[in-house]
């Protein structure tokens, strides 16, 4: 089978392009090594949709920036994603940090974010009580805000289906052949023929240009641990409180997120493999050793969970959206880290420009329909809404998980949706069942039972994330060979 | 004379008891414990150092219920090294709903004058 | 609006119990809530034996402990909802709850008794560092999966956490076909009751290791090796001890925590160290009206000492609803002092005691030939000898009514006297 496009890649940068090319009369593919879209980088990181200042003047970072971060309201608004414009502020503790703070001002102001303001002690104060008061100043930026990375992903793959894109999934790209005309992609099982390519591969965007191309760049992966703490404290802060940023980064934050919960982090170290998503004691205690100097009175113990995120990162600290020299026709969006997820939909932008100016005027989707069918979040309907969706649809009066009060007409929703979910992570990440602070304990069970009937598969064949992943063996009274453990002997108290 | 120490598990409250250990070529062994708070303990002490028994609590398949397994128990403690041929058996049962609590699954299980029981109705 | 006079959210052993005893004290008009697909809570899953010494006076397991309390609500005639769900409860007894059949439903209660018990702790709570991969379940999760649902949940099983649920699902997991390779605690002593450490570990040639915790959890998909360390006095783990354990799960058994979202929503106020609600003697909430019993106020280690606070709280809910509970006297406060971790109740109305008041407790170590003794200022009002105190176990102490009326002090503390001091 002949695509235009295959784009490689299902994360944040991967759905965004896929989307903004089905507003096009094109044949396109996303192609994934994992189990479900967003399952890279774009599952793990701080969720900020950054106002734009920390990049240098004239960079990509900087112009895809602002760029990105003014088309989120109209974007997550068609997607049905949550975005809330909470505004962000770097906070300093003395006159050294108050100069990088300027200096940041001034970039900002260069790079076009609009409404930056420099906060006194007071000020500071009234709108983030919580903060430490050694705090002396702090750069505003009220255009910052937060999403829900997978979310956004998620939305814009199944928009991007819903407007003719292929999605295929647990394939990884090993092989690209470049014949007369057009690429032979080797994809898991399958073979794909396609005129273009476009390179979304994340931490693995080098192994995937080295496959046709000579080695123009070096993903150097870079861990960040996180720590997520219960909704009783989500408000503890209202903004996304930066510290000020140093040679080596921009430290650890502290913000809500969308769903109410709180934040902290992320730690930044070398990862030593592009899967290196496990969590570590030293990371966990730097995380609140740095945040204590923000936040002095918060409570640790009220975490719900930590987890690991992977960035991808080059030695030129830019984004690299170009051509191949040596490939016509094969696009690399690389070394995507920290402000990709804002910077996502004037990528996509970009990168159709691109495409636009290779293969000549895109003819028009006709039928391009930017909405999603709102997802239902039971618990925020009004009264009368949730006694109605009942009265239409009884599967919305059984809660299912009970931390977050998701019913089980949501999960199956989502189950049934295109770019839906198949295992109890993808579950977890797009309907929050099992979120919360039981993580699942409780509605695990009956997650599983709810994707194994509307997948029509056994039970034990349900993942928790990879196929490998299985989270049940067999049934119970099948198979007892240990009959020799049985201690003979008298218990005695010496235990 | 043999002194051993051991705690009682026949209930929850885990008394920790001492029993001498009697023993003399003319007469039958004896055993004296201390420590018990119930003449369970005093059975129990004695039986864990001749013949030490235990509950046997597990599950069946069932048929035609809500669940799939029904728990079941054994209606008396059996020898320790009958633990497992018990539950083997108890592997290749299946009963079928509905079933009442209490009901004998297994009738002298093993030849040894215990029974399976069901520990709780199911529709 | 639906209207009752009692409504018990929660049809666990707590639940059960208190709507039957408020039947039995002569309220008619009583609903009990549950979330679950059937009524029992948790003891459905807990299918070995060793519930209903006191209150039964024999040795049952927990669904036969269950279905005794549930023949009993049937032939009472109590109502119930089941695979219904409270979503909030206000200050003014309030109840919003769906379902599918009766969909949204307001309901206004007279008395609201709390009985949601309690939920496990998790590897995110602890923070165990490593892969988040699959295999890693609270024991309670397993249980269920295994006892009721009839799946393995693995084949080669590391459990951390000695409380008895862990204890008991070494066993189970073992009958089942398992290798349990270790059950890890991170303090010196298990947290669970000594027979469980008999017979679910030592029966099994279980290893327990005290003073030992996970520092790390390996694996791609699915676990495959976990590192146990052993750990300082201050519970931090000695480097150099770590010892790798090649495993497919993860069974944790570290702690259940009171679930008390619903008692926020009504403005309960809240005990820091028990997690639940403070009570009196009443087990009546700082809401007037609203109950609170079992382990949704603390958690209990035998469902017998949750079967008699919830009775005592279905009685007074009823005396509530009559208006015979009183209001006299400034209540006496509890306060735990020297080796108590907490007491429940928190208050005591003198006046609505009947002849005689337990205290439930928990120490805070491991004592031997200790005292419990509970004073006003400088009058000892009670003193208990206990050969053998442990935190895994909750203790009691009998007050009478006569002792307690009258007091000049309005403080009653409880501390522990350790041998020596005899």
């Amino acid at each position: 089978m002949m695509f235009d496009v295959t784009i490689i890649g299902a994360g944040i940068i991967g759905t965004a392009i896929a989307r903004e090319l089905s507003k096009y009369q094109l044949k396109i593919l996303i192609v994934d090594k994992e189990n479900d879209v967003a399952n890279g980088t774009t599952k793990a990181n701080s969720a900020i949709v950054h106002a734009g200042y920390d990049a240098k003047v004239g960079s990509l970072k900087a112009q895809t920036n602002v760029l990105g971060n003014a088309k989120y309201e109209k974007l997550c608004k068609e997607l049905n994603v949550p975005f809330k414009r909470i505004g962000s502020l770097v906070v300093a503790f003395n006159q050294e940090e108050m100069e990088t703070l300027e200096e940041l001002l001034q970039q900002g102001k260069a790079n076009g974010v609009p409404n930056l303001q420099l906060l006194n002690q007071q000020k500071i104060r009234e709108i983030e009580p919580n903060l430490s008061k050694e705090i002396v100043g702090a750069l505003y930026a009220p255009t910052a805000g937060i999403t829900g990375p997978f979310e956004l992903a998620i939305a814009l793959a199944e928009n991007a289906i819903e407007n003719g894109v292929e999605l295929l999934l647990n394939s990884p790209v090993t092989k690209i052949i470049k014949k007369n005309n057009h690429y032979e992609v080797t994809a898991g099982e399958d073979t794909i023929n396609c005129k273009y390519i476009i390179n979304c591969g994340g931490v693995h965007a080098d192994e995937i240009n080295n496959l046709v191309n000579e080695e123009s760049f070096k993903i150097l992966p870079n861990r960040g641990e996180y720590n997520i703490f219960d909704k009783s404290v989500g408000n503890y802060v209202n903004s996304v409180i930066f510290q000020t940023p140093t040679k080596h980064g921009k430290g650890v934050l502290v913000l809500p997120t969308v769903h109410g919960n709180l934040l902290i982090g992320p730690t930044a170290d070398e990862a030593h493999h592009p899967q290196a998503v496990e969590t570590t004691s030293e990371g966990l205690n730097f995380l609140r050793e740095k945040a204590s100097k923000v936040v002095p009175n918060f409570s640790f113990y009220t975490v719900i969970t930590s987890f690991a995120g992977i960035r991808a990162k080059v030695a030129t600290n830019d984004f690299i959206i170009e051509e191949s020299k040596e490939s016509k026709g094969f696009i690399n969006v690389a070394a995507i880290d920290s402000p990709g997820l804002t910077a996502a939909p004037a990528i996509a932008t970009m990168v159709v420009d691109m495409l636009q100016s290779i293969m000549g005027d895109l003819k028009i989707n006709e039928n391009f329909n930017p909405n999603r069918r709102p997802v239902i979040h039971f618990m925020e309907l009004s009264k009368e809404e949730k006694a109605d969706l009942i009265k239409k649809d009884p599967s919305y009066g059984r809660i299912i998980c009970r931390c977050e009060n998701i019913t089980e007409g949501e999960i199956v929703d989502i189950v049934k949706r295109k770019a839906g979910a198949t295992t109890l992570d993808a579950v977890k990440r797009r309907a929050r069942a099992g979120m919360g602070r039981c993580q699942g304990g409780f509605c695990g069970p009956r997650v599983m039972e709810i994707i194994a009937r509307e997948l029509q598969i056994n039970i034990t064949q349900v993942v928790k994330d990879s196929p490998t992943s299985y989270i049940l063996t067999e049934p119970t009274k099948t198979n007892i060979t240990n009959a020799d453990t049985v201690n003979l002997v008298a218990a005695t108290e010496e235990v | 004379m043999e002194k051993k120490t051991l705690v009682c598990i026949a209930c929850p409250l885990g008394c920790k008891m001492e029993i001498q250990v009697l023993s003399s070529l003319e007469e039958e062994t004896k055993y004296l414990v201390s420590g018990n708070k119930c003449p369970r303990g005093e059975s129990y002490g004695i039986k864990e150092l001749t013949k030490p028994t235990r509950m046997v609590t597990s599950t069946v398949k069932i048929k035609n219920a809500h669940l799939k397994r029904l728990p079941v128990r054994t209606s008396e403690a059996i020898p320790k090294g009958k633990i497992f041929e018990c539950m083997k058996l108890l592997e290749e049962i299946e009963v079928e709903a509905p079933i009442k609590v209490g009901e004998v699954i297994i009738k002298n299980l093993l030849g040894l004058d215990v029974d399976i029981i069901t520990t709780r109705s199911m529709l | 609006m639906l209207n009752y006079d009692i409504i018990v959210i929660g049809g666990g052993p707590a639940g059960l119990a208190a709507a039957i005893e408020a039947k039995r004290n002569g309220i008619e008009n009583i609903l009990v809530i549950e979330r679950d697909r059937e009524l029992g809570g948790i003891l459905q899953q807990c299918i070995h034996n060793g519930f209903g010494l006191h209150v039964f006076k024999e040795e049952l397991t927990g669904p036969e402990y269950a279905e005794r309390f549930i023949d009993q609500l049937h032939e009472m005639g109590i109502t119930y909802k089941l695979d219904t769900m409270v979503l909030d409860i206000t200050e003014s007894k309030v109840i919003s709850a769906v379902n599918t059949t009766d969909g949204l439903m307001e309901i206004q209660a007279q008395v609201i008794i709390l009985a949601m018990g309690c939920r496990e702790r998790t590897r995110g709570a602890i923070n165990i560092p490593g892969s988040r991969v699959a295999g890693i379940f609270t024991a309670g999760t397993a249980q269920r999966f295994v006892n009721m649902e009839g799946y393995m949940v693995g084949k080669n099983v590391v459990i951390l956490g000695s409380g008895d649920i862990g204890l008991i699902m070494a066993r189970r997991m073992t009958l089942e076909g398992a290798k349990v390779q270790a059950v890890v605690e991170l303090m010196p002593y298990s947290g669970g009751l000594t027979r469980n450490i008999v017979q679910c570990l030592e029966d099994f040639n279980i290893p327990l290791l005290l003073s030992h915790t996970v520092t790390n959890i390996k694996g791609k998909d699915r676990v495959e090796e976990i590192t146990i360390a052993k750990v300082d006095e201050n519970r931090r783990p000695i480097k150099g001890t770590e010892e790798i354990y090649k495993c497919d799960t993860l069974l944790l058994s570290v702690g259940l925590i009171p679930e008390n979202e619903l008692s926020k929503s009504a403005g309960i106020v809240l005990d820091n160290i028990t997690g639940g609600p403070v009570v009196n003697e009443s087990m009546e909430t700082s809401v007037e009206g609203i109950f609170a019993c079992g382990n949704v106020v603390h958690v209990h280690d035998l469902v017998d000492w949750v079967t008699e606070e919830s009775r005592r709280a279905g009685k007074n809910a009823a005396r509530y609803v009559k208006k015979e509970l009183k209001n006299i006297n400034e209540p006496l406060v509890t306060k735990a002092e020297k080796g108590i971790r907490y007491i429940v109740p928190h208050q005591i109305r003198v006046e609505n005691i009947d002849s005689k008041l337990d205290l439930y407790m928990r120490v805070d170590n491991i004592y031997h030939n200790a005292k419990i003794v509970v004073k006003s200022g400088e009058t000892v009002i009670k003193q208990v000898k206990k050969p053998h105190l442990a935190p895994g176990e909750m203790e009691s102490v009998t007050l009478l009514q006569k002792d307690l009326i009258n007091l000049e002090n309005r403080e009653l503390t409880v501390e522990l006297l350790e041998g020596g001091e005899q």
